[in-house]
């Protein structure tokens, strides 16, 4: 009878080999096939840094690249969660208060009640985790609309923050620990350290993997990708590193100012735990299963509603995390923290970074990049002295550019079949 | 082949609220041999399907499996006797590849680690095993695939497990000729690998081109289950629409009051009497 493709021998594993010509046309037809991926956050953040260090030649200095870290910082770690949610293709529009809500509670336990610092945290964690699990039973288990649910939890945070701040002041966080997140840095050569230890690990990694799966006799990236990749990432923490370590003090006899913020690294960690959790774990597989295919997943026995309940624990989790480091960014919490624009910022990170609003596509690095666009933006467009409603609008445009190339490139997948 | 059958099925009976759906179901599915089993759109194959999978608890009757007594009360005894359910749709995720798929929910771990070489190298040699060769790589997001390929992964996840039984729901309803007969063949390579097979099909060309017996039923009851060599086409689309054909099927007559779709038969029962 006939196949469709008729080799000549051999089992469906016996690829030929890839060369590093082969992997570049894979790239490349899978990008034409509408696997696009993170190339418009990559593209668009070097047009936006190219016309801003035009246009605003202080947009390039170490202070302010310095300065993009921790201005992007809290909505790059709430959108790390909120991909969590999108892959199922669900949505929380309370990941903005309830990262307010969080960080009132670390006020109130550090300030007020006067506990240290590790308490504090601890507290601002477990009360997204509450959050997100009164969240997820109200979706998964009573069948709410995510949208609506958290659209109503958006509301009420709001009201919790001013009921936890006692209305209109607010409370200033002054403990030296939280306060150094995101306005200290690290020593230079802690950060040089740091640098060495995550490419060492991402290439003692890379290498084994390689390793195991010739030894097994597996289709592998040619090595000299392989390298590549390493080489880049080196590259790029190398010439960031250095950059910050620069003196970015304008007086040094003053004050000395140099060095990795300490935001960059809890970033860095946070990233590599949910990489881990999402492509190393039989739980992240299941999350892109039931964003993928619910009754696909329902019948390879998995436990779909534990696994719905658990991504907005996760999400709220991470937008406490998000609320600690903007408290301490601002030295304190007032009614406003995670409000505004803080929520749209994190879903158009999350979405320009390449993570689709259809569910079953996306990663936690698309955060990372994500954010930094929206940093940029928001960075940039301040520099040049644009208002606040300009930005706004610039950003919704963004966002919306996102979403349009989401779809898009989901149309042109389901015609090329490479989803 | 083998004297006892791997899956004997006696008196089932299966009611939703005040209708009956299964009556008194018989059904036997030898190791190596494809058992095809037939019957108009209500005759309650998928409700036997899902008795058999776990899924719907049976109201009453007996299972034997390879000879000794069972219960089955969820999918998962069912997947430990070693029955597979390859449904015709909504089993594959698009998002992830075919190895992903195929462990899918059953994942190998090395510590907290998925095993990514293990899952690989095993789901190689049950393709292998299967002389699938129409695949391009197991790295290929199933989006990708055809709808034969498709269906071939989801048989393939079907017999990686060392199971002993798989049931076909209507494998090739969806596919083009040239898919529908490497999909055929792939079903009869398995029972010739010494798996029992029972296959779902509404085409009568797909039946007799790899089933070894055909059971028919008809509105809830088994009105036959004979050897393929033993029937012919015509007598098993009356048995289909009718209940019976000749001396086969039910002894009322009062089953024909319901047979009126015998006429799109255009045959008689007389002729290989």
């Amino acid at each position: 009878m006939t196949t469709t493709v008729v080799r000549n021998e051999g089992p469906a594993a016996v690829e030929p080999t890839p060369t590093v010509g082969s992997h570049v046309r894979d790239y490349w037809s899978r990008v034409r096939g509408g696997d696009i991926g993170a190339l418009p956050a990559i593209l668009g953040l070097v047009v936006l840094c190219t016309v801003f260090a035009i246009m605003r030649p202080s947009f390039l200095t170490a202070g302010n690249f310095a300065n993009l870290f921790t201005q992007g910082a809290a909505v790059t770690l709430i959108a790390m969660g909120l991909i969590f949610v999108l892959l199922l293709g669900e949505i929380d529009l309370s990941a903005g208060f309830a990262s307010g809500v969080c960080a009132a509670i670390l006020a109130n336990v550090a300030t007020k009640l006067g506990y240290p610092w590790y308490v504090a945290v601890l507290a601002a964690i477990v009360t997204g985790v509450v959050i997100g699990t009164v969240l997820g039973f109200l979706v998964t288990k009573i069948g709410i609309p995510s949208f609506v649910v958290t659209l109503a939890g958006f509301l009420a945070f709001q009201g919790i923050v001013l009921m936890l701040i006692s209305g209109g002041s607010n409370i200033a966080v002054n403990d030296s620990t939280l306060v150094a997140i995101a306005n200290r840095n690290l020593p230079p050569v802690v950060g040089w350290l740091l640098a060495a230890v995550a490419v060492g690990g991402y290439a003692a990694a890379q290498l084994l993997r390689h390793r195991k799966r010739l030894s097994r006799g597996l289709v592998t990236d040619p090595i000299a990708v392989v390298l590549g990749r390493i080489g880049a990432l080196a590259l790029i923490l190398g010439v960031a590193v250095f950059i910050l370590n620069q003196e970015r003090s304008r007086n040094v006899l003053v004050s000395s100012l140099k060095g990795v913020p300490i935001v960059v690294p809890v970033i860095a960690v946070l990233l590599i735990l949910w990489t881990f959790v999402l492509h190393r774990t039989s739980y992240g597989r299941h999350v892109y299963a039931v964003g993928g295919n619910k009754e696909a997943a329902r019948r390879a026995g998995i436990n779909v509603d534990r696994i719905r309940i658990s991504v907005f624990v996760i999400c709220s989790a991470m937008a406490a995390v998000g609320g600690i480091v903007a408290a301490s960014r601002a030295n304190s919490v007032d009614p406003n923290t995670g409000g505004s624009n803080v929520l749209l910022y994190a879903v158009g990170a999350a979405v320009i970074g390449g993570t689709s609003l259809f569910g079953g596509k996306g990663r936690v690095l698309d955060a990372v990049l994500g954010g930094a666009v929206v940093a940029v933006i928001d960075n940039g467009m301040g520099l040049m002295g644009y208002t606040a409603g300009v930005k706004y609008v610039v950003t919704g445009v963004v966002l919306l550019l996102a979403a349009s190339v989401d779809a898009l490139s989901r149309r042109r997948s389901a015609v090329s079949g490479t989803r | 082949m083998s004297t006892t059958p791997l899956l004997e099925l006696r008196g089932i009976d299966k009611s939703f609220g005040p209708v009956q759906v299964l009556r008194d179901v018989a059904l036997t599915a030898h190791a190596g041999e494809v058992t095809a089993l037939v019957g108009d759109n209500g005759a309650g194959k998928s409700t036997l399907v899902k008795c058999i999978s776990g899924i719907y608890p049976a109201d009453d009757g007996q299972f034997l499996f390879d000879g000794s007594p069972v219960s089955i009360h969820s999918p998962r005894e069912a997947a430990a006797l070693g029955i597979e359910v390859v449904y015709q749709d909504l089993a594959l995720c698009d998002n992830l590849d075919i190895v992903q798929n195929m462990f899918l929910g059953r994942e190998k771990r090395s510590g907290i680690v998925l095993d990514e070489p293990t899952m690989e190298q095993m789901a190689a040699e049950t393709l292998a095993a299967l002389s699938v060769r129409s695949v391009k790589s197991l790295r290929q997001h199933v989006s990708s695939l055809s709808g034969g390929q498709r269906q071939t992964v989801a048989i393939a996840k079907a017999v990686l497990w060392n199971s002993r039984l798989v049931i076909l729901d209507e494998p090739t309803a969806a596919l083009g000729v040239a898919q529908t007969a490497q999909v055929l063949e792939l079903v009869r390579r398995l029972a010739d690998n010494g798996l029992a097979v029972v296959l779902i099909s509404h085409n009568m060309n797909d039946v007799f081109a790899i089933s070894d017996r055909i059971a028919a039923l008809y509105l809830g009851q088994m009105v036959a289950q004979v050897r393929t060599t033993d029937i012919t086409h015509a007598q098993v689309v009356e048995l289909i629409t009718a209940g019976r054909s000749g001396a086969l099927g039910l002894a009322d007559a009062n089953a024909g009051s319901a047979g009126n779709g015998t006429g799109s038969t255009d045959t008689i029962s007389g002729a290989v009497r």
